[in-house]
Parts: C-alpha cells; sequence; structure tokens
C-alpha cells in the first residue's frame, strides 16, 4: 500500500547528488535549480499522495521496510520508514514549503559563485530531514538529525569567505553537538531500560508498545526523557542552546526560512512529539518543558524590541515561537504544538522569503548606486510598501497572522496553546500568563519591523532611492502562496468553542491516533468542567486578541505617529535598552562562564599535556613506526632465495614449536 | 596396511641396484683405452665442429613439452584401452572427452604455429 | 570388477561441478576462437568471456540452497561454495572489465588473457567445492598455473618477468609443502577426504599429540597461507603484485584469495577441527603478525602499486582474525570481507589503471598530485575504496572489518580485536597520504593522457556500488554469508 514512501527522500537525495557531482559542469543556473528543485517537488507529489491515501485509511499507522541495517545480537535496526498522521503532516510540510523555499532560491540565489553548491546542500538537507521524520527508529531518525545538522552548518557558512559566517556555522555546530550528546544518552539510556524489561528495539511503534514497561513518573523516564529534552533544546533553539540561532541568520535568507525557520528547528518538537507517550509518563520533564518554553518565548521576543537586521528580528522571533511549541508540548497539548508548527512554518516562511526579497531589492538598489550600506537594516528601509506592493501585502498577511489577529493561522494554532497552558491537566496559570504577555510582544516587535520596512519615510540614501525593484515570479510566487496558506491554514483547526458551523477540529481528529493514547493514559487533557465552559474560552480568546491589538497599537504610536518615542525612550533608560540591545550579553556570559575556561584548559592542554605529552608520545610512536616499517623493508630484499629461506625459516619454527615445544 | 607396499619397494630397490650395479661394474672391470675419437660425443657420426655446451634453440624445449604432453594422452590410452569393453560405453564418451580436451590444445598449439620450425 | 563403469556412473554427478565445467568450457572455446581472430584483436574475446563469467554466474545462483555432491565425495557445490564461486566470478569480472584497453595501452593485445583469467576462476572454484585434499590441490594447480602466466603476461617487460617467475618457484616451492602435509596426513589417517581426516582424527585418542598430524595439518596450512599472503609467506607479494599487470594484481589480491580462504577454511573447520587449540593460536600470531608487517611496510612505500600490495597482506591478516575465532560470526565474516576486499581493492586498481601512463611509472605517490582537482571522478572514486580500506563507516570496509572482529570478540580475543584495531590505525597513515596527495598537492601533471574508457567506468561503478551497498545495508548479504556457513 504505502510501498512508494522511500522515494520521499530518494528524489531530494538524487538531486543533491547530481548537482554536487556535476553541477559544477552544468553552470547553467536554470537547469541546476530546475533539477533541485523538481527533486523536492516530486517527493511532494509523493508525499501528497500517500497524505490523501493516509487521511482515508482506517488503519493509521503503516512501515515500510527496506530491509536490514544491521543485525549484532540484540541489536536490531532496519532501514524503515512509518507513516503515521505525525510524520505525514510533517513530510507535506517539509517538502510543501521545501518546494517553494527551491523555487524562491533560484531567483534569490542568482548570479552567486557556487550556485551548484547551494542546491546540492538544499536538497540534502530536504533528503536529512525527510530521513528524519520519516524514520521508523531512532537511529534512523539520528541519521537525520546528524545530517540536517550538518547541512545547517553546511549553510549557514555558505559565505564562507566571511569571518562571521564561518564563526557562526562553528557556533551552531558546537551548540547542537551539546544537544546530540543529550538525544545519544537518552537514546543509549533508553534502550537499555527497555532491553532491561526484555525489550530491545529502536523502533517508535515498539517503544510506544511497551512504554509501559517502565515506572511512570520514575526516575528512569524522567532522566531519559530530559536527556532527549536536551537534545531538543540544541536543534530547536531553547534556553540554554538558543545562542546559536539568531548568528545562523549569517546564510543566506531562503537557508533561514527553510532551516532556521520552518523545518530543521522544529525537529525538537517533533522528537518530543514522536515520543509523546515517553514525556507524557513524566510529568516533571513536562512542567520542566513548558516553563523552558515560556521562558524561552519571552526572552527571546523581549531581545526582538530592539534588533535593527530585519532578519535578527525574524530570528529572535522564531526562537520565541519555537518557545510557544515547548510550552504546548509541556502542557500536554501535543496537537496544538505540532498545529502551530504547521502554521508557523507557512508565516514565518513567508516573513523571511518576504525579508529576503526587500534585502534583494535593497541590495539590487546599493549595488546599482554603489554603495555598501547594509541592505538589512531596517534603518535603512522606510516605505518600501509602493515598491514592492507583493512583498508588502504578503508580509502583512504573515504578521497578522503570527500577532495572532482573528481568523489568520496564527489566531487558532496560538490560541490553542494558551487555552491549554491555561485549562490542561498539566497546564499552569503561570505558563499561561508569560505566554499572553509574549504573545503581546511578539505583535508589538513584528509590526514594529512591518513599520520601519515598509512605511513611513524612506530612509534609504537618496542615490539607491529609486532604484528598488519588486523581486521576480519566482520570488513572489513562493510569498503569495505562502501568505495564502497563513491565511487560511489554521481552519483546519477550529476550537470547540467557535465551531458554529460544527465542522469539526480536523486537526486534532487527524493527530488523535498519535497523541489520543498517551493523553488518556496519563489523563491529560482539558478537564470536563472548563471543556464545556464556552463562555470562559471566548472569553480567553477576546482577551489574547485585545492583547494583540495592544501590541501592535503599540508599535503604531511609537513607530508611526510618534517616532520620536523609541528614542526618547533608549534615553530614558539607557542601561536597559543596551542590555536588550545586546541580547541581554548572553553571549558574553557564555564566553566568560563556559567557553573561556572551556579556551583556558584547551590552551593549558595544548600547550602543556599536548605538545609534551600527546605529541611527544605520537611523534614516539611515529619514529617508531617509521623505523620499524624501514627496518622491515629491507627484508623484502627481491632475492628469490631470500624469499624462500623466509619461509622455510617460518615452517621450521612453527613445526618446531609444536613438535618439540 | 604398509606391508602392501612390500613389492612395491622390493621392486625399487632392484631397479636401483641394477641401474647402479651397471654403472659401477662396468667401470670396474671394463677395460679402458681412451682415444680422442672415442671420447667424443658421437664416436661413428659427424666431426666434431665445436663445443657442446651451446644454448639450444627454445624450438626444442616447445616440441619436448607438447611431446611429453601428448605422450602422458597415450600413457593414459593403454589402461583405457585393457578395460574397454568393461567401462562400455561411459568409457568411450569419458576417453572422448579427454582427448577433445586434448584436441582443443592441439587445435591451439597448431594455429598458432608451434609446431613449424620456422 | 563388472560393475566398475555402475560404480563410476554413479558417483559422477556434473551437476555438482557444473559452474565450473561452463566456465572451462567457455574457456576452451574462447582459446579455440581467439587463434582463427587476428592479432591483436581481443574484444570479442573480452566481452565473450563476460558473457562465460554471467552465465556461470547465473548457473550458480541458481544451485543456492540445493546442495550436490558428486565424484566420490571429491567435490560438493554448497553454498559455501556458491557464495566463493561468486566472488571470484565478481573478482573477474571486474579484471577483465579494465582489462581490455589496459592490454592495449600496453602493447599486449593478446586474447589469450581472457580464457587464462577464466581458468583460474574455474582453479579457484574447484578450491571452493573440493572436498578431498586432492581435488583442493587440483583446483589450486590449475588456478596457480595459469596465474602464473598471467603474472608473466607482458613477457617482454623486465618486472613482469621477475613476478612470473617469482611466483612460479616460490609457489612450486610452497606446493612442495603443502603435498608434504596432505601426505602425511594421508599417512596417518589413510583418506584424503576432509570428512574422512575429520573422522579419522576424532577417533584418534591422542591427536593433537602425534607429531604427524600437527606437522601435517601445519604443513598443508602452509599452502594456503602462502597463498593468501599471510606473514611468512608474504614475501612473493610485493614483488608480485608490482610486476605483474595492474588487472591481473587486483584479480590476484581478491579472486584467488579468496577461493585460497574458503579452501582454508573448509580444510581447518571440518578437518582439524579437533586441534582448533592449536590451530587457533598459530593463526593468532600469524594474523597479527601478518597485519603488522603489512601495515607497517606500507607506510614506507612510495609506489602505491606496490603499497597496496601491502595493504592486501594487511587485509589478509583481518580475515585471519575470523579464522582464530573458529566460530560463526568469524566464519561469516570472512566470507563478508572477501567480497568487500573484492569490491574496494579491484575498484582502487581499476582507477590506477586508469591513470597509468604506458609503463605505469608515474602510479607513485607523486604522481598522484592533484588527481582530485584534474580528475574529479577518479578522485572521487579512489577516495571512496581508500576510506573503505580503512575501514571507516558508511562503507563496506568498515562493515566487514566490523564483522570480523565481533567475531574474534564473541570468542573472547579481546587482545586480538584491540591489536587489529590498532593496526587499522595504522593504516590510516598510508591510505589518508594518497588522499594527501590527491587533494593537497598541487597537480605536477595535467593527468591529459587519463582516458575514460567505459568498461573501466563500469567496473569502478560496479564496485563503488558494491562498496556503498554492503557498507550501507550489509544486513541482507551478512544473511546469506551466515546461510553459507556449512
Amino acid at each position: 500500500m504505502y510501498s512508494n514512501l522511500w522515494l520521499i527522500p530518494f528524489f531530494p537525495l538524487v538531486g543533491s547528488i547530481i548537482n554536487g557531482l556535476f553541477g559544477k559542469k552544468i553552470k547553467n543556473e536554470k537547469v541546476i535549480g530546475g533539477i533541485a528543485t523538481i527533486a523536492i517537488f516530486l517527493s511532494f507529489l509523493v508525499s501528497c499522495q500517500n497524505f490523501f491515501r493516509l487521511l482515508g485509511d482506517t488503519e493509521k499507522v503503516h512501515q515500510q521496510i527496506l530491509g536490514s541495517w544491521m543485525s549484532i545480537g540484540i541489536l536490531n535496526v532496519e532501514w524503515g520508514f512509518l507513516l503515521d498522521p505525525l510524520s505525514a503532516l510533517m513530510i507535506m510540510v517539509v517538502t510543501g514549503v521545501g518546494s517553494l523555499i527551491h523555487l524562491y532560491s533560484i531567483g534569490y540565489m542568482h548570479g552567486e559563485t557556487g550556485f551548484y553548491r547551494f542546491f546540492s546542500y538544499l536538497n540534502l538537507f530536504c533528503f536529512s530531514m525527510l530521513m528524519l521524520v520519516l524514520g521508523n527508529n531512532a537511529l534512523v531518525m539520528f541519521i537525520g538529525w546528524e545530517g540536517v545538522g550538518l547541512c545547517s552548518y553546511l549553510l549557514i557558512g555558505y559565505y564562507f569567505e566571511k569571518k562571521s559566517a564561518g564563526d557562526a556555522a562553528k557556533k551552531a555546530f558546537v551548540v547542537n553537538r551539546i544537544g546530540d550528546f543529550g538525544f545519544l544518552c537518552g537514546l543509549f539510556t533508553l534502550f537499555w531500560a527497555l532491553g532491561s524489561k526484555g525489550v530491545w528495539t529502536l523502533n517508535f511503534v515498539e517503544i510506544s508498545e511497551n512504554a509501559h514497561l517502565l515506572q511512570s513518573g520514575g526516575l528512569l523516564v524522567t532522566v531519559v526523557t530530559l536527556c532527549f529534552f536536551l537534545g531538543a533544546t540544541g536543534k530547536s533553539a531553547q534556553i540554554p542552546l538558543y545562542t546559536w540561532l539568531p548568528d545562523a541568520m549569517e546564510g543566506p535568507t531562503p537557508v533561514s526560512a527553510l532551516i532556521h525557520a520552518a523545518t530543521m528547528v522544529t525537529a525538537g518538537i517533533y522528537m518530543i512529539a514522536r515520543m509523546n507517550i515517553l514525556f507524557a509518563m513524566s510529568p516533571t520533564t513536562m512542567m520542566v518543558i513548558a516553563f523552558v518554553g515560556a521562558a524561552t518565548a519571552l526572552f527571546a521576543a523581549s531581545i526582538g524590541f530592539a534588533q535593527n537586521d530585519i532578519k535578527r528580528v525574524l530570528a529572535y522571533s522564531t526562537v520565541s515561537q519555537l518557545g510557544f511549541m515547548f510550552m504546548a508540548m509541556g502542557v500536554g497539548a501535543f496537537t496544538a504544538g505540532i498545529f502551530h508548527l504547521m502554521t508557523h512554518a507557512f508565516f514565518k516562511a513567508c516573513l523571511f522569503l518576504g525579508s529576503g526579497s526587500v534585502i534583494h531589492g535593497m541590495h539590487h538598489a546599493y549595488h546599482h548606486a554603489h554603495l555598501h550600506d547594509d541592505p538589512q537594516d531596517m534603518r535603512n528601509m522606510g516605505g518600501l510598501r509602493k515598491f514592492m506592493p507583493i512583498t508588502w501585502i504578503t508580509y502583512l498577511l504573515s504578521c497578522l497572522a503570527i500577532a495572532g489577529m482573528p481568523f489568520f493561522a496564527g489566531f487558532f494554532s496560538k490560541d490553542e496553546i494558551l487555552w491549554w497552558t491555561f485549562a490542561s491537566t498539566r497546564g499552569s496559570y503561570l505558563v499561561w500568563i508569560i505566554g499572553t504577555i509574549a504573545a503581546c510582544m511578539t505583535a508589538f516587535y513584528m509590526f514594529r519591523s512591518l513599520y520601519m520596512t515598509f512605511h513611513g519615510e524612506q530612509r534609504t540614501d537618496v542615490r539607491a532611492k529609486d532604484h528598488i525593484p519588486e523581486s521576480p515570479w519566482v520570488i513572489t510566487l513562493p510569498l503569495i502562496i505562502l501568505a495564502g496558506l497563513a491565511t487560511i491554514a489554521g481552519f483546519i483547526g477550529i476550537p470547540h468553542a467557535i465551531d458554529v458551523a460544527h465542522v469539526g477540529n480536523g486537526i486534532a481528529s487527524f493527530l488523535d491516533p498519535v497523541f489520543g493514547q498517551a493523553q488518556q493514559l496519563h489523563n491529560i487533557g482539558i478537564p470536563e468542567d472548563l471543556a464545556h465552559n464556552v463562555g470562559l474560552e471566548i472569553g480567553l480568546m477576546c482577551m489574547s486578541v485585545v492583547i494583540g491589538l495592544i501590541g501592535i497599537g503599540g508599535a503604531y504610536y511609537m513607530y508611526m505617529k510618534k517616532q520620536e518615542l523609541p528614542a526618547k525612550f533608549t534615553g530614558a533608560f539607557p542601561g536597559l535598552h543596551k542590555a536588550v540591545f545586546n541580547k541581554w550579553y548572553i553571549d558574553e556570559l557564555y564566553d566568560f562562564l563556559f567557553v573561556n575556561p572551556c579556551k583556558k584548559i584547551g590552551t593549558f592542554l595544548w600547550k602543556g599535556f599536548d605538545v609534551c605529552v600527546v605529541d611527544g608520545v605520537v611523534n614516539g610512536i611515529g619514529w617508531v613506526v617509521k623505523g620499524l616499517a624501514s627496518g622491515l623493508r629491507y627484508t623484502q630484499s627481491g632475492f628469490l632465495h631470500n624469499y624462500a629461506m623466509i619461509m622455510v625459516v617460518g615452517v621450521v619454527v612453527i613445526v618446531g614449536y609444536y613438535i618439540f615445544g | 596396511m604398509l606391508e602392501n607396499y612390500l613389492p612395491v619397494l622390493v621392486l625399487i630397490g632392484i631397479a636401483v641396484a641394477f641401474a647402479v650395479g651397471s654403472v659401477v661394474m662396468s667401470g670396474l672391470i671394463g677395460m679402458k683405452k681412451p682415444s680422442a675419437v672415442k671420447l667424443a660425443p658421437y664416436e661413428c657420426g659427424m666431426p666434431l665442429v665445436g663445443s657442446a655446451r651451446e644454448r639450444f634453440s627454445v624450438k626444442f624445449y616447445i616440441i619436448a613439452m607438447l611431446f611429453i604432453l601428448f605422450d602422458i594422452e597415450a600413457v593414459f590410452l593403454y589402461p583405457w584401452a585393457v578395460m574397454f569393453k568393461r567401462l562400455g560405453m561411459f568409457g568411450f564418451v569419458e576417453m572422448g572427452v579427454f582427448i577433445a580436451i586434448l584436441l582443443v590444445g592441439f587445435i591451439y598449439v597448431w594455429k598458432k604455429g608451434a609446431l613449424e620450425w620456422e | 570388477m563388472e560393475n566398475l563403469a555402475q560404480i563410476a556412473m554413479e558417483s559422477v554427478n556434473f551437476q555438482a561441478i557444473m559452474p565450473s565445467l561452463v566456465l572451462c568450457c567457455f574457456g576452451m572455446v574462447l582459446l579455440l576462437v581467439s587463434v582463427f581472430l587476428e592479432r591483436g584483436r581481443t574484444a570479442p574475446i573480452c566481452w565473450l568471456s563476460i558473457i562465460g563469467l554471467v552465465v556461470t554466474g547465473i548457473i550458480s545462483i541458481n544451485g543456492w540452497n540445493d546442495p550436490q555432491a558428486g565424484f566420490a565425495g571429491g567435490v560438493v557445490l554448497d553454498n559455501f561454495a556458491t557464495f566463493f564461486n561468486l566472488t571470484c566470478l565478481i573478482a573477474a569480472g571486474l579484471t577483465i572489465l579494465m582489462s581490455d584497453s589496459y592490454l592495449h595501452r600496453e602493447g599486449y593485445p593478446v586474447a589469450e588473457y581472457y580464457p587464462l583469467i577464466l581458468f583460474t576462476t574455474a582453479g579457484a572454484m574447484w578450491m571452493a567445492s573440493g572436498t578431498d585434499l586432492m581435488t583442493i590441490f587440483l583446483g589450486l594447480e590449475v588456478l596457480s598455473v595459469s596465474l602464473y602466466v598471467l603474472a608473466g603476461f607482458f613477457r617482454g617487460q623486465l618486472r613482469s618477468n621477475e613476478a612470473g617467475l617469482k611466483y612460479f618457484f616460490l609457489g612450486a616451492f610452497s606446493t612442495g609443502f603443502m603435498l608434504y602435509g596432505v601426505a602425511l596426513l594421508y599417512g596417518v589417517t589413510g583418506t584424503t577426504k576432509v570428512a574422512g581426516i575429520a573422522e579419522a582424527i576424532r577417533l584418534m585418542p591422542d591427536a593433537s599429540s602425534n607429531p604427524m598430524i600437527i606437522a601435517g595439518a601445519i604443513l598443508l596450512s602452509i599452502g594456503f597461507l602462502f597463498k593468501i599472503g599471510a606473514a611468512p609467506f608474504h614475501m612473493w607479494t610485493p614483488d608480485v603484485y608490482q610486476g605483474a599487470p595492474t588487472p591481473i594484481t587486483a584479480f590476484m589480491s581478491a579472486g584467488p584469495k579468496a577461493a585460497a580462504f574458503a579452501a582454508f577454511m573448509r580444510v581447518t573447520y571440518i578437518s582439524l577441527d579437533s586441534l582448533q587449540v592449536d590451530m587457533s593460536a598459530m593463526f593468532w600470531v600469524l594474523a597479527v603478525l601478518t597485519m603488522t608487517i603489512g601495515n607497517f611496510v606500507a607506510i614506507a612505500q612510495k609506489d602505491v602499486k606496490r603499497m597496496l600490495a601491502f595493504s592486501s597482506i594487511s587485509h589478509a591478516g583481518y580475515a585471519l582474525v575470523g579464522m582464530v575465532a573458529w566460530n560463526e560470526v568469524g566464519f561469516s565474516g570472512i566470507l563478508f570481507y572477501m567480497l568487500v576486499y573484492t569490491f574496494m581493492n579491484i575498484g582502487a586498481f581499476a582507477v590506477l589503471v586508469l591513470i597509468g601512463k604506458q609503463g605505469e611509472d608515474n602510479l607513485t605517490l607523486d604522481g598522484m598530485a592533484g588527481l582530485g582537482y584534474k580528475r574529479p571522478f577518479l578522485g572521487v572514486a579512489m577516495a571512496i575504496f581508500l576510506f573503505s580500506l580503512m575501514g571507516l563507516p558508511p562503507t563496506a570496509g568498515f562493515t566487514g572489518k566490523f564483522f570480523i572482529f565481533a567475531g574474534a570478540l564473541k570468542a573472547g580475543y579481546v587482545w586480538l580485536a584491540i591489536l587489529g584495531v590498532l593496526n587499522s590505525a595504522v593504516s590510516l597513515y598510508y591510505y589518508l597520504r594518497v588522499m594527501v596527495y590527491m587533494y593537497f598537492r598541487d597537480p605536477v601533471e595535467d593527468f591529459s593522457w587519463v582516458k575514460m574508457e567505459m568498461a573501466t567506468i563500469v567496473s569502478i561503478l560496479i564496485a563503488i556500488a558494491g562498496v556503498l551497498y554492503l557498507g550501507v545495508l550489509p544486513g541482507p548479504v551478512m544473511e546469506l554469508a551466515k546461510l553459507s556457513i556449512f
């Protein structure tokens, strides 16, 4: 039935190999971009086919086993894919958004050196991401997990001649490794823990089926899930491992859109959702997740207030939105979290691509005027609405979505999360309050970026002013599609309270086979009395809309009406502004706490231990080896009689040893 | 078990004794009146033209090798011929295969020109 | 005496030798055809011999899971034999694919080359399926004699002559030891049948202290150890590998070695099972010696072909580890490793075949400088093969070594496994050095003489596919290898 699952990651892999090997020869950008885009589009088609087939199917969990990968004693690992509602949704997002961003990149990356390299990496990323979401066991998932990390590294460092890009890539890689360490620890502990109960497995279906063997709420489950959560914070940029994501904006903008907003950074959310049964068993872990998510949401939003680089604003917004998703996971609102993951993929990809379109236009104008101003700095923009109408309207729609304005996609998903934080059995008022404040701040800084970029007077250098073009269709078409999705995608998850037409909450019932069991078993959900309290739910909804409007209004007031206000404000609280502007000095703190001590230890190990002891030993071994090698070489004299002699000696020694020894 | 091989051993002993004995005895009791002609390699043939220790043409070796090869074939044919009636059709076919294989070699050698002197 | 024909008929079972029979017929027909073709026309023979290999391969595969014994128990075609047959056939096929353009380049377009490879392969197959020491010996001789000729095939080249002659002399020498071992075992047990010897030794009360049995077993082993190039019987390998035509070197290091391992395993595992303790101890020492000597001397080499010759010694050492382990994992590991080695080593030699100039004097480390940039495909291919030879994932070299060492660990030979892994680490040095030259040295030459011959490229691609497939998805083939253990 579902035997063509393997095609989904296969197409991008082939595309990546073709462009990687022959891209340099092909040279023609249209062909290179076409190959990559077609590859991912083909896997989108296959994903669609499987998705719709699954929609109409009563059996919701399907595995395709390609073959045995390794079979060593107790450990049996297969190359297998798992299609259930969760992974089906994920592949739709990855391939769908991925296709659009590939198309967009053809326009955006036009004329870049290493065009083929970019598309090869991008395809490789899609392959890895699809392996991650489709893998039916933790090891296949781990391949994808490492693969996306690698591609992220390669793509952040795409402009490797820039030092900052190289540093950012290294930072992303190193921080991710810390997370990977957690992931692996969790994996090994889980493997051992289940194994000691007689089930040696890494298969997700089997893990879910046998999770009950572990003690619910026990220390073991908490340790395992906390380890996994550490892995998730690395990949999904949560406190304390979020610092790499804003720096990752050094990569090309489509990369930021695809990898650092829509897909890869959601891998942590996906992983928790995939193992929801285990997480549901540990209330402690879930509480930690909820608070870490809430803290991240608030913290990142605060930094977003004072950034002037348009992409950095979006980066902190991504961190903050990921915090919302973790909040959802923490309070047991798995469905809402995944729902927000999906809507966020649409509007955030659209926002990033919109910013990319702006940067593209600004860059073009500066290039035309031979200026070297920063095309990403919002202080150089303003009033771009009339030059880039399509970009403006799509950006506006996405801003409305992220601000949670009614009936845009973000409204449904964010409100669902906030409702759960308020009402769920695992919820907490504190989390709810933080979430609501963060939502208000989100609306504020997103509209700040909108106003600074597209509205008001134009602050661009006069020489470049009139040369800002609207982007070509390959750029605007993805924008339009994503903006459309950001507008309407929410209707697949209409909450019960306002479901006047009784269409039902589509996404909840679709994902129920994945999450229902865990929620039922561990009593996670909205209590009866609250569930039917329609008035309360609608009231909270209205409140969050009002809060969003306050944020928007504040931004309008400060950045459109009274434009001197921000300056006054910073003048009044210079210390605060400086702290926020410098991202609360977290990077500096980490440098002080971890990086510099590590460096010092490293330097000591290098200068003291390594150079003297290790190098001494290694070089010593090297000398011995070389000496041995050249010594032994002389046995190979080339004389037949010597060879025969050595053989005879060998025979005599062996036979003699056994007979007389 | 090993005693069964005693006659073989005896036969080997007699053969060796005969060969060695003949040479030794002729050296011991034979009359020796050497002369230049008598010591020549071919006592009653052509007069010598040079040293016998020359390099022989490789062609001799090829011919010699081929001779041995096909000679062995003949050796196999004798016991087969003795048992021919008892082996019946099967034996006939088997020997046919054997000769066919040698025939392949023969044709190969022939076409390669190994049998031609020049 | 009356039913002599009857008896002869009954024990005949052509099914049991069908693959090698077909291959021999192909060889003979091609030999005949070759003399009727004009001199220098080798292409038809080349392609016909490929067809012969494919046909033989299909016949072999058909015999899977259908063991056939014949010729009075002298031959058996079981899964074990079939697995090795296929390994040898793959080795021969890859070799032939890269040979034709090579022979023309080197100026020896002589068609007998191909039938000789077929005969070698047939001999290898007999060795793999021989269950009587005489059959095994027959196979060994057919294989060896053909290889002597092939090693000295470029009769105008001094190095090739030297290779042929040295191989012949030392081969004859080792055969002498082996036959003496057979004779001793026959003297004690009264039979040359593999199973019969096992039976006789088992019934003997103090077999492991009987000098005739011990000496017989060791001398018999030496014949095989010589063929696989284990120390201290490896001395011929570097000179012969370096002097022989490159495709033949590739073939020698894979096909005949696999066949020698096949016969070796059958004899030790079945006949000498009662002597396990002594034999394992001997293999332990020889395995360590072989790995170490191969790896260490390879470090000092400047010629890539010669370096690969030493590396081939060390790989024989790794495979010997599987013999030491003397368990299912170790033995099936050897089967798997031989297949892996066939792909990776022949692939590496195929790259050398392409980049060599006539006379092949440029196959030194300096000659590889900048290959990765001037000829990216060949560079990447070579890199894959070298990674595999090093034993790094996700290539087959890693899985191969993994299974072998897993076998050793399972049998409790922790130190042996550690020494093996340490040796692998040493080998990184000289394999990586080739990579360094390929990618980090400025090209001295432009490699403009390199012709991307289609057939050779195909052989490289097959080898890459094999290396990656066995590296990423070793499961199915490993399963087959496990099913092949008797």
